[in-house]
């Protein structure tokens, strides 16, 4: 496959390295004259100078016959443009962009852009993956279909510990699927009491997560 | 009319003064805290006592469009000295806040040509050089 990567920082380099050992015809693109002298010693004629975002400098990199670009400078609004020209005036289906600033994602986003590689981003979801915010997970994003479930601990002070699921009034797009507990779990009904030590599973409509907060994490737990 | 204006280096900073002369409501944003000297250079009365409004920011951070008021503008120019941040922004303001009047400055005759057909009024400084540039060379010969 012919890939054209934008930017030869740490990113840009070692992936233009590892697709190269992957068998694939790789151009790296630097505007830096002074990075392009080093990445040009190790990756040699796969290296050209120039700024990535200009299209005569694109088309002499052949983007013509580019079957997939990977803008990765440092900077988001670069990588947004040259995705989005890639994609747009090139008809390159196959475009990853990096994003530096986890914030810039939904620029990303708002411009078709996808999808945009946020290692930032990913970072911080596995750490809330690895320290749960007052001992809730999420268990499954489903972003396309506009869906999540989450699993909740139910502590004491929950303000659901202790009531039935017909008594929470949760909204339309929140439904209690499984509550697990003593080793065991079952699918509750309405009349189906929440006990303190319980994991509740839900599915929500993405967006709902501060419904959920309300219903069942103990007020001096939620995020300030 | 509210104007906002992101990037307030020359370019930026004259669109400003004479929209408020002319008496729009107008709000600048800058990353740069002294590019806001600029807006005060000439005249008797500073920006802020004229009743022009700065806001210090980055022009690709939302937090920072919405300072300047970019959800209730009626026009916005983006005249950042990055074309990359001119075309996203610019994108921002259109699609985002819906906003019509959006003039996007772009350096880059190429990049400016593209994204003219793609909807965007983008003005070329270089462009206009060069066709001036023409023009007086074949009234020398």
């Amino acid at each position: 496959m012919y890939i054209i990567v934008v930017g030869g920082g740490k990113v840009g380099r070692n992936l233009a390295r590892e697709l190269i050992a992957k068998n694939n015809e790789v151009t790296l693109i630097e505007s830096d004259q002074r990075r392009y002298a080093i990445v040009e010693e190790e990756l040699e004629h796969n290296v050209i100078n120039g700024d990535g975002s200009e299209i005569w400098v694109l088309e002499s990199a052949g983007i013509g016959r580019a079957e997939m670009v990977i803008p990765v400078t440092g900077d988001d609004e670069d990588n947004i443009l040259i995705a989005q020209m890639a994609r747009e005036r090139y008809g390159i289906e196959r475009v990853i962009a990096r994003c530096n600033n986890p914030r810039n994602l939904q620029h990303f986003d708002l411009l078709g852009v996808k999808p945009a590689v946020s290692a930032t981003d990913l970072i911080l979801r596995l750490i809330e993956h690895e320290v749960p915010r007052y001992g809730m997970h999420h268990l499954l994003d489903l972003p396309q279909e506009n869906l999540e479930i989450l699993e909740i601990e139910i502590f004491a002070d929950s303000p659901a510990a202790e009531k039935r699921i017909a008594e929470l009034d949760l909204p339309e797009g929140v439904l209690v699927i499984s509550i697990l507990r003593d080793g065991g779990g079952f699918v509750p009904i309405g009349d189906s009491m929440i006990r303190v030590g319980d994991e509740v599973l839900i599915v929500l409509d993405a967006g709902l997560e501060p419904v959920i907060t309300e219903r069942f994490q103990p007020t001096a737990d939620r995020a300030a | 009319m509210f104007v906002v204006i992101a990037g307030c280096g020359r370019v930026g900073s004259s669109i400003a003064k004479t929209m408020l002369d002319e008496g729009h409501e107008v709000s600048v944003l800058d990353e740069d805290p002294r590019a806001s000297l600029l807006l005060d250079t000439g005249l008797d009365r500073s920006w802020a006592e004229r009743g022009g409004s700065f806001t210090l920011g980055t022009a690709l951070e939302l937090d920072a469009l919405l300072a300047a008021g970019i959800d209730r503008a009626d026009a916005f120019v983006a005249s950042t000295h990055g074309d990359n941040t001119n075309l996203v922004i610019a994108q921002i303001a259109q699609r985002r806040f819906g906003i019509e009047r959006v003039v996007v400055r772009v350096l880059d005759p190429a990049r400016a040509a593209w994204y003219r057909e793609q909807g965007l009024s983008t003005v070329c400084p270089t462009q206009v050089a060069v066709e001036m540039l023409e023009a007086a060379v074949r009234e020398v010969v």
